[in-house]
Order: structure tokens, then C-alpha cells, then sequence
């Protein structure tokens, strides 16, 4: 079970206590100015890409093709996000982003709650083999069966339709697996004792496992949310039709037209980058837990 | 008349567990058993047929595997997966390890750090890709700018083939590094202090205790972390298909854009499934590595 994200809790490293009066004041200081020196270089390696990225989505066409542009930019422009937005139809490829994400996290959560709820708690015949082959399709990669998935997927009429990424992308284990971890942290105890009241599963599982899993169930939303968000190779194949692209995939095709236009497309990928980014920074502890425990031993 | 029911209600009751349970992991099952483990023996399938686009195939034995053998860029992308695994999975453990090291120290605004070095995550891996681009571009990126205004010679990241390849791993490493931390800097936390203490006590240099008693301790961080970006490494494709797309004259080309490649654009399905037959032998290796080493631990658990 998780209780406060142990990541950003400060611990209290030995350095902090033996540093300051035993050692000469001077290196300590010298120490900590070295430190932090690192971490601001290193903070502005990762960082500067992406203010680049807003430097130029934010500045004009001459600036960009004049090869005008500073660390600093004088001018902002929004004339990048008008272009885009008036050439691509890039609010509806928003709108197919967000509702494929949100369902596929929905679906992700229901799915794998139930089943890791049986996994971690119910004994029943044959579920160490069910469990390892989940498991053993965790590293594999989609290339391996895109042939034959897109076949499947155009037999069953869903190709041309949202179903056609969201089934597969919402089969993926990974849920299953951090579903199960976590709720194997709640105590049989206290399943047993419910079930000692006469409680049957299903009671159980609503009234004592759901409200003790309301972190893991915001881990595997924000978890699938950022996957499915992210995804790319397989939307790549299964959404052939410009109505249905991702943010991801209309910024390839965005590209693809534009050639080397970066101001459109920084732009662009602004709008893809953004929520979650946002999000990320919000929700941060449920994507840290997540990311943490996913695929943990 | 006891000795004979209590046996029995046991057995219906377990008998009934097992219905209720097969009942919570049906959706489960039913997802992946659909859209995974049928494509996956529909591919085996695929890979033994001559395909014509997409449509049926005629049974041909190895002749796609004979042709494997045959093929250089085959060879090609099979040797660069495991060259960008080579470098990038120990080049991100150890940044990710100096970062943690870094960030568990006494430092003001950890948490800031923190939260700036795992941003990357969330960035989709063609957003990366493009961004990527952006200060890689040859002619008009900000990174050879930067390079002719300290006097260095520009790089040509994407006419040179080594070049376009190390822009890649750059790109992989900037967006990686953050997770790496993110584990370490979870297994330091766990360590106890009183060890690192008693090594302080005997007049160990930093390094040495970070040699002789950190790094050890970490072992199953590291462990896990080796894992995982092996498992990532060899399936790496958005920043590969937006970057290079394999090029130039595939210099870039690894097994997932390949097998894209073939499957996708020049559509010959029959040999793009083999090409995953090749990527299956390699995850089925990982998972059997990772359960030898982890299944007593996690079915016990």
C-alpha cells in the first residue's frame, strides 16, 4: 500500500549531520557550492531543450528563417499557433487524443483492478501459469505482432474506429501487474474478516479493497493516461484516416507536410507536450509511485 | 457424517473461488488473449507465408528466415540494436546514478531538481524526437551553432551516419536519464545510514565508499534498472522513425523500424512478421532472465 510518496519525503543523509562541525568549514562550503553547481548544469541541459522548443514556437517566421534568434528572444509572436491551427484540423486530433487516453485509462483501471484483486487474494486453479504468461507479454514489443494485430483488427471492423488503438493499448499487462503488486499490501486479515462476516468477494472488493486503493487507482489513471497520451507505433498503423489521428501522430504528419518548419511545429507539439506535462508536475507522486513500482521484481 | 462433509464443503468452496475469480480476471483474459496472444500465433503464422500486401499468403516454410540470413540491412539493424543498447544502457545507469547520488546529497531545492530531471517522461517520444531534431538540425540547429561559435567544426547529425546515430543516443540519454535516477534514487533512500557511517568512522574517502559500499548495496536497483532499459533499447522506434527513419543509407536502422519498414511501407507482411520472430527470441530471453531472477520474491510476495 502506499501512504506519502517516499521520494519526496527529505531523508536525512549522515553528510548532513557529520558535514557541518567536524569537517573544516571552508571544504564543506566549497562542497556544497560544487553540488549545487551540478545540479544547476545539469537542470539547464534538461531544461534548455524545451525552452527552445517555446523560444521557437513563440517567434516569427523571419526571425526563424533569418537565423535572427537569441537565448533571449525581443519579440513574441503567436503567429505559429495561428498557422497551425488554421491549416490542421489540430482541435479534433486534441479531442481524439484526450477521449482515447481517458478511455483507455478508464478501461485500464476497471480491468486490472478486478483481475489483481484476484490475483493478489483468490486462490484459484491455474493462476500462477495465467499470471506468468500475462507477465511474459510485458517486453514485448508490438512490432512483434503488428502484422497480424492490424489483420485482426481490420476482421473485426474496428479499423477506422478509436477501438482500433484502445483494445490492444488497454490489453497491455503492465496495469495488471502494478494493480496486483499493490494491492498484495493490503492485509489478508482484513479480507478475511470480511469474509469471516459473510461479505462475498465482489462485497469485499467494493467495500473494503476500493477504498483502501484509491492511490493505486490514480497511479494506473495517470499511468495509462501518459502511455496511451504518448503512444505512438501503434497508432502509427492503426489510425490511417487524418479525422483520427492522435496529437502525436497529426504532429508527424504536420511535419511530414511542413518539411523543416520548426516554428509550426514546435507549435505543435506544444499542444502535445503540454497537459501532460502539466499534469505530470501536478500529479506528480502517483507518477513517480508508478513509475517507481512499474515492472518493479 | 463430519469427516465426510468437511472435505467437501472445502472442495465447493474452493471450487467456487475459483469460479469468482476466473469471473474478475475474464475482461483481463478476454484483452489479452485477443489482441495479444492470438496476433502473436497468427504472426508465427504470417512469418512462414509469401504475403501480397495485405492480403492472403501462400505457405512457403523458411523461405523469409533463409532470406533473414541473406539480408545485410537485416544484419545492419540487428548489429545497431545492440550497439545503441551497448551504449545507452550503461551511460544512463551511470548518469542516472550521478544525478541520484547528486540529489540525495545536502542540497538546497531538491525537490525542484528533482522534478526538473524526471520532466522528460512526460513528453511524448515524437514530441522528444522533433525537439531532437530541433537542436540537431545540421543546417539551422542550435547545437552547431553553438559549435561554430566556440570554433569547432558543425557535425553533420543527420548526413553522417555515426553522427545521426550519436544524435539519437543523446536524445535517448536526455530522455531516459531522469527514470534511472528516479529508481536510485529510491534504492539510496533505503539504504541505512548506520553502514555508510561506520565506513566514514574508518576513514574511507568518499569514493571508496561509494566503490566498496554504495554501489553494492544498490545491487538490486541496478539490477532492475539493466533490465529495463536493455528491454527499452532493443525496442526503440519513435525517435528512430521521426529522427534518421533509419538513415541515412540505414545507418540508424534497428529491428523495430525495420520490421515497421517492411511491414508497412514496402508490404511485404510475410517478412516483416519474421523480423519479429527474431524481436520475439530476444523478449522472450529478457522475461526468462527477469523471472529467474525475480519469481520467488514476487509470487511469494
Amino acid at each position: 500500500m502506499t501512504r506519502a510518496d517516499p521520494l519526496a519525503r527529505p531523508s536525512v543523509r549522515p553528510s548532513s549531520r557529520t558535514a557541518a562541525p567536524r569537517r573544516p568549514r571552508r571544504a564543506s562550503r566549497l562542497g556544497l557550492a560544487a553540488r549545487i553547481l551540478a545540479a544547476v548544469v545539469v537542470a539547464a541541459v534538461v531544461l534548455f531543450p524545451l525552452y527552445w522548443m517555446l523560444v521557437v514556437a513563440l517567434s516569427s517566421r523571419s526571425d526563424l528563417l533569418g537565423g535572427d534568434l537569441r537565448l533571449v528572444p525581443r519579440t513574441l509572436t503567436l503567429e505559429n499557433f495561428d498557422r497551425v491551427l488554421g491549416s490542421f484540423p489540430v482541435w479534433t486530433w486534441f479531442g481524439n487524443s484526450t477521449a482515447i487516453a481517458i478511455t483507455t485509462a478508464v478501461l485500464t483501471v476497471g480491468v486490472n483492478m478486478l483481475a489483481g484483486y484476484a490475483f493478489a487474494h483468490l486462490r484459484f486453479r491455474g493462476s500462477t501459469a495465467l499470471f506468468l504468461v500475462a507477465l511474459a507479454t510485458l517486453t514485448l514489443p508490438v512490432q512483434v505482432i503488428m502484422v497480424a494485430l492490424f489483420r485482426l483488427v481490420t476482421d473485426l471492423g474496428l479499423y477506422g474506429s478509436y477501438w482500433a488503438v484502445i483494445l490492444p493499448t488497454a490489453a497491455s499487462a503492465f496495469g495488471l501487474f502494478l494493480a496486483r503488486q499493490f494491492l498484495l499490501g493490503i492485509p489478508k486479515e482484513l479480507i478475511e474478516a470480511a469474509r469471516m462476516d459473510g461479505a462475498g468477494h465482489l462485497r469485499v472488493f467494493r467495500s473494503v479493497v476500493l477504498p483502501l486503493s484509491k492511490p493505486l487507482l490514480a497511479v494506473l489513471f495517470f499511468m495509462s493516461l501518459l502511455a496511451s497520451w504518448n503512444d505512438f507505433a501503434w497508432p502509427l498503423i492503426a489510425l490511417k484516416e487524418n479525422r483520427l489521428f492522435t496529437l502525436p501522430i497529426g504532429l508527424l504528419y504536420l511535419q511530414s507536410e511542413n518539411g523543416p518548419d520548426y516554428g509550426t511545429t514546435m507549435a505543435f507539439a506544444l499542444l502535445d507536450v503540454v497537459p501532460m506535462v502539466v499534469l505530470f508536475l501536478v500529479f506528480q507522486r502517483y507518477f513517480v509511485q508508478g513509475f517507481a513500482r512499474s515492472g518493479i521484481r | 457424517m463430519t469427516a465426510v462433509t468437511a472435505p467437501r464443503r472445502r472442495r465447493s468452496r474452493g471450487g467456487r473461488e475459483t469460479a469468482v475469480a476466473y469471473g474478475l480476471i475474464a475482461p483481463n483474459l478476454l484483452l489479452l488473449g485477443l489482441f495479444v496472444l492470438l496476433p502473436l500465433a497468427w504472426a508465427v503464422s504470417i512469418s512462414f507465408q509469401r504475403t501480397d500486401g495485405f492480403g492472403g499468403g501462400v505457405f512457403t516454410g523458411l523461405d523469409n528466415y533463409a532470406r533473414l540470413l541473406a539480408d545485410p540491412v537485416f544484419w545492419r539493424s540487428t548489429g545497431n540494436t545492440l550497439l545503441f543498447t551497448l551504449i545507452t544502457t550503461p551511460l544512463s545507469m551511470g548518469l542516472g546514478l550521478g544525478a541520484a547520488l547528486l540529489l540525495n546529497s545536502v542540497l538546497p531545492a531538491r525537490a525542484v531538481f528533482r522534478s526538473i530531471l524526471i520532466l522528460p517522461m512526460a513528453v511524448s517520444g515524437v514530441a522528444t524526437a522533433l525537439i531532437g531534431l530541433l537542436v540537431f538540425d545540421e543546417n539551422s540547429g542550435v547545437l552547431n551553432e553553438l559549435l561554430r561559435f566556440v570554433g569547432l567544426p558543425a557535425v553533420q547529425w543527420q548526413s553522417g551516419g555515426a553522427a545521426a546515430f550519436l544524435s539519437i543516443v543523446l536524445v535517448t540519454l536526455w530522455w531516459r536519464t531522469g527514470f534511472n535516477m528516479l529508481i536510485y534514487l529510491a534504492g539510496l533512500q533505503g539504504l541505512s545510514p548506520e553502514l555508510q557511517e561506520a565506513a566514514m568512522l574508518d576513514g574511507t574517502s568518499w569514493w571508496q565508499r561509494l566503490r566498496l559500499v554504495t554501489v553494492p548495496l544498490l545491487g538490486p536497483s541496478s539490477f532492475f534498472l539493466l533490465v529495463i532499459n536493455v528491454i527499452y533499447s532493443f525496442q526503440v522506434f519513435d525517435l528512430v522513425f521521426v529522427m534518421t527513419g533509419g538513415g541515412p543509407q540505414d545507418a540508424t536502422s534497428v529491428l523495430v523500424t525495420y520490421a515497421y519498414q517492411n511491414g508497412f511501407v514496402v508490404r511485404d507482411q510475410g517478412y516483416a512478421a519474421a523480423i519479429g520472430m527474431v524481436l520475439l527470441v530476444f523478449a522472450l530471453v529478457f522475461t526468462a532472465v527477469r523471472w529467474r531472477t525475480s519469481r520467488t520474491k514476487d509470487l511469494t510476495g
